[in-house]
């Protein structure tokens, strides 16, 4: 079949949901993709609440996020199990479904497509290859979309969100966690997830720790982790043994990018403050952009991407100049790398250690934004107003702030 | 009174050998201990279609690689698998290494091998932007290729079975007793069966499998090659590249692997164990430290999809030894590299010379054999006019499971047609959680379409052997 819109959206996440939204609220014909059956990406997998604070003011399930999303999408046209298989330059694009294979026109973009759990296969962990070993994602889809336990008892490698929250949800179906190990010298997820997943049940987290060996003739029978040096290197001496069959893995996201490949990525797709790649007609929003903590920013970042794609599908908005953001000292991550001046940008900002209070600074720019216990795990986020056209690079640094009393 | 012909190790050589004896033959059986064929060796190796150039001229080796090698053309028509003939590059990078160039000539010359020429430093460049700048020449060689073998032993198996012809797996040979001038053979599982003839295709165990029968061949020693696979996202190489080698195998390479992949490896290490395919720390060190000589870029931190190992059935001599032991069972042993590229030839070998000629055996080729098979192509490869008529007719060709691969639900219900009955089963028939992500995205689907045409729970389902289990309880009854 044919068709032709003013914006496709690539992926039906909680980015391209609000992509989707907004689009159609700025007047434009919009046709949303997505490869499952349903919207809501990641988020049917996270049964907890914490989502959607500040984007619905409501603390909402993940589940519950969706539906929220869901509800403004009335008027859209959907179109589940589609899978894209070409994005092509003269902006068609090729997608497969089980009716068939369909071609869109379009004039506008959103990739929106989110991020892949990293595999534990490509740590790389020296042994051999038995079952046992899951991502996190898999994991949770065994046992809240499949009815399935993926084992006994179970040791989780990665301390972020998800890694704190599959401990708390294995342990209330009844598969024992024995540990929580983590390679950073700190937890990667929020405060309040170690509390509530890992202290409130008593599973022990060992930070500075990883996954050196696992052991099992077909089914794992154990793993087994030692301390590392500031280089990650085990230190040997301090190694661990832990009789489980199962070990879940949440090492970390992939931007997903696929099947866009003429367009700068770094892993994730690089854009500018109105969401817009290096094809003009290209935008993106969410994880496939880069690895947000909260979807709240996840929202609004789709919701931006929706309005800049419409408005340039109606010849409102075009190529953008673009000023380049630099990471300067102790920044980690920082995004978007480019910044249309004309416009009002949002900078998110992840520090590249421990502060107890870390003073932010936009050079040249006079704005400076001071953050207590500000932690790599942590978005900080930064507020611009349109600035002066004729700077060309902008630097965000970061260092700890003296008192000046003590 | 029926003439019943065993080969035990369904093995790319395995395979192949019954293949061969059953266009004369209909009663082949072949027997594998594992859950699928082409899963012992011919699973974990650089999966190199060998140009013959390097192998001592005068060995059975040298005999059979080049020959192998062209035998490929045909039996690719006939059995439908995907092989790339990207050519392969011995590279000299230091100045030493160079007159090496120049003695592979001369030796590719003995082999009667025609495909090969020096490279010289511009051209390589050219050919390959991404080698180590510091190259100064290569032999090229145009006919050396790249495939999937557990593909060829999978279909080869398939062949058989198609010409009246029997294949087992999970059929572990463990005792063999000679009664009235048969083979009686005992099996792990306790089954028996007679056979009149016997050929012994066991890879690393043939050894073993041997001594069932009274026989000797020359020992066979584990060597661990270790390897880095890594993915389709950046376009290291366009061909194999080797090192000008020192020692026991042909060095640590980088290569293309036929489905978009990159493969860099192996080293040679004697392991104690034939079970021992555990990648260790100071091997893959190894390797990525050769590797990055080679191709300077290798960026594993980004493109790292996983590592394995493989085990080399070693022997003394580095030689095949194939041949009709005394009890009148006939080995085929210490298929080493390049194992994969002979096969075809080692198929012929038996049959021709070693059956019709040495034993004396009349065999008549059969009239209604047939040598082609079909399979299921993979979708994202063909035609979108046709694969769309197909969706037409079936819409699960149209439902993509996979996103790595790309493996539709067809391709995958496909494989359990074909007698798919675990994950590795989909995984090697179909490359279905093959990619990028392992697995992790698509495995909870492809067990649950598993579960739901072969009528079992998901928890009788296995990775491969019995024991690899995935879940093993319901979470809410
Ligand atoms: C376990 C976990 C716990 C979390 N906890 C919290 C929390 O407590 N609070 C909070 O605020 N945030 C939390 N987050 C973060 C937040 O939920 C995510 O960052 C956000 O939902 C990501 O949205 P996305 O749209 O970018 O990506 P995704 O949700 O990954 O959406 C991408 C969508 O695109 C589709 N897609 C991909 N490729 C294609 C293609 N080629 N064709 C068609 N469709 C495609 C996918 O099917 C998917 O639906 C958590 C995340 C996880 C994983
Ligand atoms: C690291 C490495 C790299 C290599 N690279 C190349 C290359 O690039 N090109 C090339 O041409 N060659 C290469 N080779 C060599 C090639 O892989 C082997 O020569 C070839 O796979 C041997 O095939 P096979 O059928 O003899 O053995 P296998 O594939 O091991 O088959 C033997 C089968 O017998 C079964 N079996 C064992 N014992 C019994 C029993 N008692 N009863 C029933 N069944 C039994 C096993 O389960 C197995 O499936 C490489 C090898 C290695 C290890």
């Amino acid at each position: 079949m044919k068709y032709k819109t003013d914006v496709v959206v690539i992926g039906g996440g909680a980015a391209g949901m609000a992509a989707a939204y907004r689009a159609k609220k700025e007047g434009v014909d919009v046709i949303l993709l997505e490869r499952d059956e349903d919207t809501g990406g990641v988020l049917n997998q996270c049964i907890h609440n914490g989502f959607g604070l500040q984007y619905f003011k409501k603390d909402l399930t993940g589940p519950e996020f969706k539906e929220y999303a869901k509800e403004r999408l009335e008027d859209i046209e959907i179109l589940f199990g589609t899978y894209v298989l070409e994005v092509r330059n003269d902006r068609t694009i090729i997608f497969v479904d089980r009716r068939g294979i369909h071609e869109i026109e379009t004039k506008a973009l959103v990739m929106a497509t989110g991020a892949r759990e990293r595999h534990f296969n490509s740590l790389p962990v020296p042994g051999k290859r038995i079952t046992g070993v899951f991502t996190a994602g898999l994991a949770q889809r065994f046992i809240n979309l499949e009815n399935l336990k993926p084992g006994s008892k179970a040791v989780i490698l990665g301390s972020g969100d998800i890694g704190l929250i599959m401990a708390r949800r294995l342990t209330l179906e009844g598969i024992k966690v024995e540990a929580v190990l983590e390679i950073m010298p700190y937890p990667g997820g929020l405060e309040r997830n170690v509390q509530q997943c890992l202290k409130d049940f008593g599973i022990p987290l060992y930070l500075s720790h990883t996954v050196t060996a696992i052991e099992g003739d077909r089914r794992l029978e154990k793993v087994i982790a030692a301390q590392v040096d500031y280089k990650w290197d085990p230190i040997p001496g301090t190694e661990k043994e832990f009789e489980v069959d199962t070990l879940i893995t949440s090492v970390g996201l992939i931007p997903q990018t696929k099947p866009v490949d003429f367009v700068e990525t770094d892993p994730g797709f690089l854009v500018s403050n109105t969401n817009q790649t290096s094809e003009d007609w290209i935008f993106a929003a969410g994880n496939c952009t880069v690895i947000f903590d909260l979807v709240d920013y996840v929202a609004k970042e789709g919701e931006k991407a929706g309005k800049y794609a419409a408005m340039y599908a109606k010849g409102e908005y075009k190529k953008g100049k673009k000023v380049k953001v630099r990471k300067g000292e102790n920044i980690g991550v920082i995004h978007p790398i480019y910044i249309d001046p004309t416009q009002e940008s949002t900078l998110y900002i992840r520090v590249s250690k421990v502060f107890d209070r870390a003073n932010i600074k936009v050079l040249p720019l006079d704005v400076e934004v001071i953050e207590d216990e500000a932690r790599p795990p942590e978005m900080i986020v930064v507020k611009l107003k349109p600035f002066d056209e004729n700077i060309d690079e902008i630097e965000v640094m970061a260092d700890e702030l003296i008192s000046k009393l003590g | 009174m029926i003439f019943l012909i065993a080969v035990i190790g369904g093995g790319i050589v395995g395979t192949l050998i019954a293949r061969e004896l059953n266009k004369y033959v209909e009663d082949v059986w072949l027997f594998e201990a594992k859950t699928n064929f082409g899963m012992g060796v011919t699973k974990s190796n650089s999966a190199i279609l060998h140009g013959g150039y390097d192998d001592p001229p005068g060995s059975l080796r040298a005999q059979l690689c080049y020959k192998g090698n062209q035998l490929y053309t045909q039996l690719q028509k006939e059995l439908n698998f995907d092989l790339k003939r990207v050519g392969s590059h011995v590279v000299a990078i230091e100045d030493e290494e160079t007159k090496y160039i120049y003695e592979l000539v001369k030796k590719a010359e003995k082999n009667g091998v025609k495909e090969v020429r020096v490279v010289e430093k511009l051209e390589l460049l050219e050919m390959e932007k991404n080698i180590n700048p510091k190259a100064k020449r290569s032999l090229f060689c145009e006919i050396a290729g790249i495939f999937d073998p557990w593909i060829v032993a999978m279909q080869a198996a398939k062949s058989v079975r198609i010409n009246g012809g029997r294949t087992l797996i999970k059929k572990r040979l463990v005792e063999v007793e000679k009664k009235n001038g048969k083979f009686l053979l005992r099996f792990q599982d306790k089954s028996e069966y007679f056979a009149d003839l016997v050929i012994n295709a066991a890879g690393l165990f043939a050894d073993d499998v041997a001594k069932l029968f009274g026989d000797e061949v020359p020992e066979i020693f584990p060597v661990k090659g270790e390897y880095f696979l890594l993915s389709k996202d950046f376009q290291y190489v366009n061909s194999t590249i080797f090192p000008v080698p020192t020692g026991i195998s042909k060095g640590c390479l980088v290569l293309p692997t036929v489905d978009g992949g990159f493969l860099v490896g192996p080293n040679a290490n004697r392991v104690l164990s034939k079970y021992d395919t555990a990648t260790t720390r100071e091997g893959l060190n190894e390797i990525r430290e050769k590797g990055t000589k080679l191709v300077p870029n290798l960026n594993f931190r980004r493109h790292l999809v996983k590592t394995f190992a493989g085990l080399r059935p070693e022997t003394e001599k580095k030689d095949f030894h194939i041949d009709v032991g005394k009890s009148g069972a006939i080995h085929v042993s210490g298929i080493r590299s390049p194992g994969l590229t002979a096969a075809p030839a080692i198929a012929k070998y038996v049959v021709e010379y070693l059956i019709q000629e040495k034993i004396g055996m009349n065999l008549y080729k059969r009239e209604n054999y047939i040598p082609e098979i079909e399979k299921t192509p993979h979708l994202i490869h063909i035609d979108r006019n046709e694969w769309n008529d197909i969706i037409q007719k079936d819409p699960d060709a149209g439902e993509m499971i996979c996103h790595c691969n790309k493996v539709t639900k067809k391709e995958i219900i496909d494989a359990i047609k074909n007698g798919a009955r675990t994950l590795d089963d989909i995984k090697f028939m179909t490359r279905a959680s093959f990619g990028e992500c392992q697995g992790g995205f698509c495995t909870a689907k492809i067990l649950k379409i598993l579960a739901e045409y072969t009528g079992r729970d998901p928890r009788e389902i296995n990775q491969n052997e019995d024991g690899s289990w995935i879940v093993n309880a319901k979470v809410r009854i």
